[in-house]
């Protein structure tokens, strides 16, 4: 029996698709923005599009930031951040200029391109993803899989050994990030054909 | 590594799937959640589907549609038709599409796109300008499914939809559209060398080498097309297809 997750419903984002794509796995989860849910949940997925600073003060006026932090922090239920989701985890953004989770030593920037020709922003479509390091959420995905972004804002992360994947768009930057048991991806896997829902399922049935 | 976007086109009508020539003489082509699934086959890397009689006939999009298309597809898709309200988008969104895309109201007023891309962020909202040669004025971005023309260039225009925050520009050449004969390369290259946000090209492609020259000399960043992936050949009998991305893979 796979666990109960729980994906943080905080008023942002394409809730929908990632519920979709666990339902296709017949992994067991709901959308809620209850606290008590999330702090009563096996895992949690936080996905979200759009804005930082907006997505923040959602957060705070649902009440959710002290259940996240207790969940994550003290109770050590895995989490799995989605682009938007992923870059909360930051301690801070440009977008915004706000204050994120804090749960990595990181900040969230606006690509700086130099061949704005070449490499347009919002960075959209397919691109490979680097493997930097063993880890359980990339189990039989195979090295140099393609996943969809759609972003203009990347992580910049302090400690490198954070990086679970590498991409390049004219410069390189954290595409997934992990420590103990907080995953973000920039990317969406719900969105990823087969190597999305094979990390989506490596998640659920960590 | 990163490599432009490969993305069917599919035309929605009486809610069966169509492709026209010039935005004329539509012809059915099947049914598209049949289409999805085919697609999702064939790992496409994002579908659009437009309703083209939606803002004829002041309505959007139907919704039961947008949801059935979630259910199925295993990448991302953008939905148009008749799309005029905050309220619209939101829906659109919740029905499981990742992109909105906006013609007709964008023309009406193009406000609407800072409205929408502040609400959505401007990864969400696409602007598809439809070209057309005007006999006085050269090339004009045309609305209402290509029936009334505008007095913005494309390339006026498309700098406006980015200012207003689109994150994406769709380039449709109207005159193209159906025949297969290539892309109007200078109409695209002019518009992506125009906008720093991601530029799509549609209208025209009738073979692979299309897509090349749309990214190579065109400067698109994504790769669109009807006829090219409902068709077999250029004598347009049915059958859904997609080329291999990696052909598309530049250094």
């Amino acid at each position: 029996m796979r666990s109960k997750t729980i994906i943080v419903d905080y008023g942002t984002g394409n809730l929908n698709s990632v519920k979709r794509c666990l339902d296709r796995m017949q992994a067991n989860s709901i959308i809620s923005s209850d606290r008590a849910e999330i702090l009563a949940a096996e895992k949690l997925i936080l996905p979200g599009i759009g804005h930082f600073g907006k997505a923040m003060a959602n957060l705070k006026e649902l009440n959710l930031l002290d259940a996240l932090h207790e969940a994550v922090l003290v109770k050590k239920t895995p989490i799995l951040g989605i682009c938007l989701g992923m870059e909360l985890m930051a301690k801070k953004s440009e977008e915004g200029n706000a204050a994120g989770l804090g749960w990595f030593d990181a900040e969230v920037v606006r690509f700086d391109i130099s061949d704005r020709e070449r490499y347009k922003v919002p960075h959209m479509g397919w691109n490979r993803v680097f493997i930097k390091k063993d880890s359980i959420l990339m189990k039989n995905v195979d090295e140099l899989s393609e996943f969809y972004f759609s972003h203009s804002y990347h992580v910049k992360i302090e400690d490198q050994t954070d990086v679970l994947n590498e991409t390049y768009y004219e410069v390189g930057f954290p595409s997934a990030i992990e420590k103990e048991g907080i995953f973000g991806v920039q990317y969406h896997p719900e969105k990823s054909h087969d190597a999305g829902s094979r990390l989506l399922r490596n998640f659920v049935e960590m | 590594m990163f490599r432009p976007r490969i993305i069917p086109v599919l035309l929605l009508k009486n809610r069966g799937l169509v492709k026209s020539v010039q935005f004329k003489n539509h012809k059915y082509v099947g049914d598209p959640i049949n289409a999805v699934r085919i697609f999702n086959e064939l790992k496409a890397d994002e579908l659009m589907f437009l309703d083209i009689e939606a803002s004829k006939e002041r309505r959007l999009i139907s919704l039961d549609f947008v949801r059935n298309v979630g259910e199925e597809a295993s990448m991302p898709f953008g939905v148009g038709g008749g799309i005029s309200s905050i309220a619209d988008i939101k829906e659109i969104i919740s029905a499981g599409a990742e992109k909105v895309v906006i013609n007709t109201a964008s023309f009406e007023d193009p406000d609407f796109i800072t409205r929408a891309s502040d609400a959505f962020g401007s990864s969400t909202i696409v602007a598809c300008i439809d070209v057309k040669k005007t006999f006085l004025k050269g090339q004009r971005a045309w609305g209402m499914n290509g029936s009334r023309a505008g007095k913005f260039s494309p390339v006026a225009f498309a700098q406006l939809m980015e200012k207003n925050g689109a994150g994406e520009i769709i380039i449709q050449s109207i005159d193209r559209d159906g025949t297969m004969a290539g892309y109007d390369i200078n109409l695209i290259k002019s518009v992506s060398m125009a906008v720093n946000v991601p530029v799509v090209a549609l209208g025209g492609a009738g073979r692979m080498e299309d897509l090349v020259d749309a990214y190579k000399n065109g400067r698109a960043n994504g790769l669109a097309a009807g006829s090219l992936f409902v068709y077999q050949s250029i004598k347009r009998g049915v059958l859904l297809n997609y080329p291999d991305k990696n052909g598309l893979r530049f250094a």
